[in-house]
């Protein structure tokens, strides 16, 4: 054990670097899928038929193909067609591609769950179409799709950790650069396991009282 | 630019990618038939009275769900020989996996358990079945009929999630379609195609489970 938190010590930037590293990945995402989910709920609830088709195949697509398929194709796809983007921005670019399809696809049960009274009563006041939606529909609908939300950033902290197979020096691929070097195997990737569910944990419970503050009265 | 889509070097390899497909879906199911054993004995336990139970339970659910799979995946296959457990590279890929699954299932039967209607039970005790026979007769059929749809989802996302046994160097779908787009160079077809086969084979299990969902109405 001592030898261990030796080498922990001794490794301790790099392995910082790495925690780092998924923190930001997994908020860049976020960001960003959260952005395209918002396009993406919109369109799913409101846009005519053939405009929504294609951001349903999206949708449909990104959700029936496993993450790691997603990140190999975003790491090995645009090199081909003259992009050149780093490890790093092709997981974010896969990642965030992801949870777009992720939270679109809640936001759109949200819309959906809003009594059809609301919207009518917007419209007979007087409200445009985009008055309505900024403030009628979605703070309603923001609110409900939170907890599922905060359970996408948890899946993205998790999928992250699907980079270190496209070399993207976050906190696996950190730790098994450690292990490769101490042959501490079981003590490291335990070490990588619970700062990965003490982030996971915390997140999860910011996202409760959140939930608890903003989920009064609905 | 300046790239055109052959798809020539794929459809020689196809018969690979489709062995990987099946293995994929032998490994889903295999993960979650023993999944759903933990998850059915971990669902039973969470609603029990016993408290050190609910607390096991409990663990189990945050723990897993919060630990990301590759890791469980890396852990079980690099870690237990350290520990003097050696099994090969299918079997402890379908052990994390079932451990993985065996926490979603545990929610999903909890979920299943809490929605069988009190009246039932109690009608079941009242005709003089026992505490056992009315959980086996008259609670399971209900809770594994509301459980369905959640069952078959978490089903289809352990499908997906095979794709993680390319990390262990296990020739599944993912791993094969890795294989194929090093060795051609045909990079964009190779991820359309294998792609491609995840949407059609998930969606294929989805409309499975919704046909199998309306032969056995809800209770």
């Amino acid at each position: 054990m001592e030898l261990f938190l030796d080498q922990v010590w001794t490794a301790r930037w790099p392995l910082w670097d790495g925690f780092l590293l998924t923190i930001e990945i997994a908020a860049a995402a976020i960001a960003c899928g959260t952005l395209l989910g918002c396009l993406v709920g919109i369109q799913l609830v409101f846009a005519p038929t053939l405009i929504r088709l294609p951001f349903r195949i999206y949708v449909d697509v990104m959700r029936g193909t496993p993450l790691l398929v997603l990140i190999l194709a975003a790491f090995y796809i645009p090199s081909v067609v003259g992009l050149n983007l780093s490890a790093t921005q092709a997981g974010i670019v896969a990642l965030a591609l992801f949870a777009g399809a992720h939270i679109g696809e809640l936001l759109r049960g949200a819309l959906q769950s809003i009594p059809p009274g609301q919207s009518e009563a917007a419209r007979s006041i007087g409200l445009t179409f985009p008055q309505m939606l900024a403030y009628v529909l979605l703070p309603q609908a923001l609110r409900s799709a939170l907890p599922p939300w905060i359970n996408t950033g948890v899946e993205l902290i998790k999928g992250s950790s699907l980079l270190s197979m496209i070399g993207v020096g976050e906190l696996l691929l950190k730790t098994q650069e450690v292990i490769g070097r101490t042959f501490m195997t079981i003590e490291f990737y335990v070490f990588a396991g619970v700062l990965y569910l003490v982030t996971n944990i915390l997140l999860d419970q910011l996202g409760k009282t959140v939930e608890r503050r903003v989920g009064g009265h609905l | 630019m300046g790239y055109s889509l052959h798809f020539g070097a794929i459809w020689a390899s196809f018969d690979r990618l489709l062995f990987g497909l099946a293995l994929g879906l032998g490994l889903a199911a295999a993960a979650v038939l023993v999944g759903t054993i933990i998850g059915l004995l971990a669902a039973f336990a969470s609603v029990g009275p016993s408290r050190i139970g609910r607390l096991v339970a409990g663990t189990y659910v945050t723990l897993i769900r919060n630990l990301p799979l590759l890791v469980l995946v890396l852990l079980v296959y690099f870690a237990l020989p350290q520990a003097g457990i050696r099994l090969d590279k299918y079997e402890s890929f379908i052990g994390a996996l079932a451990l993985y699954s065996g926490a979603y299932l545990t929610e999903v039967f909890r979920g299943g358990l809490l929605s069988v209607p009190k009246g039932v039970v109690e009608a079941g005790r009242s005709i003089g079945l026992t505490r056992f026979q009315t959980g086996l007769w008259v609670t399971a059929p209900i809770m594994l009929r509301n459980a369905l749809p959640s069952l078959g989802n978490t089903f289809i996302g352990m499908f997906k999630d095979s794709s993680i046994a390319a990390a262990i160097a296990i020739p599944e779908l993912t791993f094969e379609a890795r294989k194929i787009n090093v060795d051609t160079f045909r990079v964009v077809e190779t991820w359309l195609v294998a792609s491609a086969l995840y949407v059609a084979t998930c969606f294929a299990i989805a409309s499975l489970l919704r046909g199998l969902e309306r032969r056995f109405p809800k209770f």
